[in-house]
């Protein structure tokens, strides 16, 4: 590690306070209704920060599939609260859903069996029949029962509707399903390199978001949910300032509560650990360290962040639409704000987070101003005409400067602007 | 017979065709992971901008009034090539060689490659737009319809995919023959199965570098052109088409070119065969039959087609990481 890049407090005190006045100088111009969106909406990114930085500046884990996992955490928290659907319940639906569900459990149970079968001596190619002859049962099964059960709950109610519960308790669901699909992700790729994990993580982010706006039955498909309950009063009669007020608070709450228990797990024994992994596999390995097993847990810890971040953003915007999931905007954009705030740094993931939404957010009228400017100028002096979707192609300029962010951070400053501190121990 | 002729049109010969799409990316890709050890994500985004430079080449040939016996697109492809190569070095130069200098980790040139895939996305659409174009500029794609006997449907084959199936075999000829006899390429397979050893012996990386960007750069620019000919050219293939060929080659075992095509094939079929409905070839023994057809007896849905390489991959990697031709386990 370079001495300019040497963790130090002041810098720390620094960086951050000029963070608050940067927020203080937006409150000011921009006024606090609009001020405190952003704010609301840059904690939740600072969740997902974490979770990321957990991750990667733990251990080492390349994810960019963040955007499934946001996906998912969102649609099954938009399930639990969302009010319930009382033509759903008066019609055959539930049962068939009842039926599904015990028919997956079922399949699993097989699939389980199959695999596990060398533990009776049932070995090699047998083994291996077992194993396809009970996931190709499993596949057609479900996939049979399931396009009659969307065919049914389509024509019979539409969609299925949520459960009505409370948001708190939609979160914390949010949480666990992200949880338990990253559980699967991470048990089939941990124990290979992390392009393998790259690659599997692109694919089931895109597979989640397929499937959320194909399966009508379900999500409402592209037709998107809403609006979604809020933890907190909403602004009824134009009071946004008290509602958006309090929204900020609770992610505030939740951002120190992660924090808290991020460093304290950082500092402990298992952080320690983790870090011993991430240097060096091979010694932690031969110290007895379980590597792959360490590193699920992380995987599984991080995407549930994730998955409750998410959750967290979609009901403050209100509105859950599958098509909205970006790879740009939800997986991209907090790889960015990670390795530029320093990996494996908790405070550098809260202000990368913070510091590079409101540039995300300002960066949108700026684009737009300066491709304006282009067009006009270049109309009156170059008489060039400029096409007329000129605007949405302004903002794929955001695209280029993502791109040449991650490439510069990694090059010129591999640490970010808070790099990891050393403990001693 | 008819309902057979319909499973050559939709079955076989989409399978085909997309297969050797993904062929010619995936010998790309599985170059770079054996050769560079890192797995390449812009390569989806290579393929749109050499589609996007033989666009501008095509036009300009239209533009001078030049009248071939081929489709314009295809030769301007050639001079495409190489400028996509060049491109390839270039953006190696700048964007990864430094890190790979600096001892980077191959996590990290992963993670630059994700930020070149952005830039070039970023770059393409702000100059291009985001509109689907035609590369038949000068005149409308030749389709040939050939008789099958014994049926009344015609066997349906475009002007392009008969060029795409013509590339990928010559290409392939032709990536055999320099892997195995030139010495440029016998230099490639030693630093792919192992680098030091192949350091010591006096090999020139620098070359072998040159040479895996030359042949992944310019396959990519093949495979962009020839599927943008076969259906349009949309600045939108990045992602969608990155899983698939990444299954190819994971499949194939990494750093096995020939792997490479053979996955690339695999993924291709399973893909098209997948989504097939197969109620269509039952139908004429329906009356032979103990259950009725359903409607749709495809395996399935066609939305969920990107489903088909990623259970592709996940099984490959559950059950032979190695990939069927056993390349290496990075």
């Amino acid at each position: 590690m370079s001495g300019q890049n040497q963790y130090s407090v002041m810098r720390d005190i620094t960086l951050f306070a000029g963070l608050g006045v940067l927020i203080l100088i937006i409150f000011l111009t921009q006024g606090s209704v609009y001020s405190l969106r952003m704010l609301v909406e840059a904690g939740c990114y600072a969740i997902l920060a974490l979770g990321l930085t957990i991750q990667w500046g733990y251990a080492g884990l390349f994810n960019v599939g963040v955007m499934g996992f946001i996906a998912a955490g969102a649609a099954s928290s938009m399930l639990i609260t969302f009010p319930r659907n009382p033509e759903f319940w008066n019609s055959a639906g539930p049962e068939l859903v009842a039926v599904f569900i015990v028919k997956l459990i079922a399949c699993g149970v097989l699939v389980w069996l199959a695999n596990i079968s060398n533990r009776w001596g049932i070995g090699g190619k047998l083994r291996a029949l077992f194993i396809a002859v009970a996931i190709a049962v499993a596949y057609l099964v479900l996939s049979d029962h399931m396009s009659e059960m969307s065919t049914q709950i389509e024509k019979a109610s539409g969609w299925m509707g949520g459960l009505g519960l409370p948001v708190a308790v939609g979160w914390i669901v949010a949480g666990i399903v992200a949880g338990v699909i990253a559980w699967f992700v991470g048990k089939i790729c941990l124990g290979l390199r992390a392009d393998y994990l790259a690659i599997a993580t692109l694919g089931i982010a895109q597979i989640i978001k397929h499937f959320l706006k194909n399966a009508d039955w379900l999500t409402h498909g592209t037709l998107s949910v809403s609006p979604l309950p809020w933890p907190v009063p909403k602004p009824a009669d134009g009071e946004f300032l008290l509602a958006r007020a309090s929204y900020l608070s609770i992610v505030a709450i939740a951002i120190v509560i992660i924090y808290l228990l991020l460093q304290r797990a950082y500092h402990a024994p298992w952080g320690r650990m983790m870090r011993a992994i991430r240097d060096n596999e091979n010694a932690s390995a031969s110290m007895g360290k379980n590597v792959n097993g360490r590193r699920l847990e992380i995987f599984v810890l991080g995407c549930i962040l994730m998955g409750f971040g998410g959750a967290m953003l979609i009901h403050f915007t209100s509105i859950y639409d599958p098509s909205g999931f970006i790879d740009l905007n939800h997986t991209f954009l907090v790889w960015v704000m990670v390795i530029l705030g320093g990996s494996g740094n908790n405070r550098g993931a809260i202000f990368g987070a913070v510091l590079v939404y409101i540039i995300w957010v300002m960066s949108e009228p700026l684009a737009l101003t300066l491709f304006e400017f282009i067009g006009t100028y270049g109309k009156a002096w170059f008489d060039w005409d400029p096409p007329s979707d000129l605007n949405s192609r302004a903002l794929q300029m955001r695209v280029f400067v993502i791109g040449l962010a991650i490439t510069l951070v990694l090059r010129f400053a591999p640490q970010g602007v808070l790099p990891e501190k050393q403990a001693r121990h | 017979m008819n309902e057979f002729v319909f499973f050559l049109n939709k079955g076989l010969t989409s399978g085909l065709i997309i297969g050797s799409i993904y062929a010619l990316g995936a010998i790309g890709v599985t170059l770079i992971f054996g050769i560079l050890r890192f797995a390449h994500f812009a390569h989806g985004d290579m393929m749109t901008l050499g589609a996007f430079v033989t666009l501008i080449l095509t036009a300009v040939l239209a533009a001078m009034g030049i009248v071939l016996p081929l489709p314009l697109a295809f030769v301007a492809m050639f001079p495409a090539m190489i400028i996509t190569a060049v491109l390839a070095i270039g953006l190696d130069r700048v964007f990864y060689k430094p890190l790979r200098q600096a001892g980077a980790k191959p996590v990290i040139l992963v993670m630059a490659s994700v930020g070149v895939t952005l830039m070039l996305q970023g770059l393409i659409r702000l100059f291009a737009g985001v509109r689907s174009r035609n590369m038949f500029v000068e005149a409308p794609k030749e389709i040939f319809q050939i008789p099958f006997p014994g049926a009344s449907r015609k066997l349906v084959i475009t002007e392009p995919q008969v060029l795409l199936i013509l590339f990928t075999i010559i290409a392939v000829i032709a990536l055999h023959w320099f892997l195995t006899r030139s010495r440029l390429g016998k230099a490639m397979r030693a630093v792919s199965d192992n680098p030091d050893l192949a350091k010591i012996t006096g090999i020139n990386t620098n070359h072998v570098v040159w040479a895996t960007w030359i042949i992944g750069g310019s396959l990519a620019c093949a495979a962009g052109t020839l599927l943008s000919m076969d259906v349009t050219l949309k600045p939108d293939l990045s992602f969608n088409i990155l899983l698939p060929i990444f299954a190819a080659t994971i499949v194939g075992g990494i750093g096995q070119p020939y792997g490479a095509i053979a996955g690339g094939f695999l993924v291709g079929f399973c893909e098209s065969l997948a989504v097939f409905n197969w109620a269509i070839l039952l139908r004429p023994f329906k009356d032979d039959l103990w259950f009725e057809i359903p409607r749709n007896m495809a395996l399935v849905p066609t939305e969920y087609k990107l489903m088909v390489p990623f259970l592709i991959l996940i099984i490959v990697l559950i059950y032979r990481p190695t990939g069927i031709f056993k390349g290496r386990v990075l």
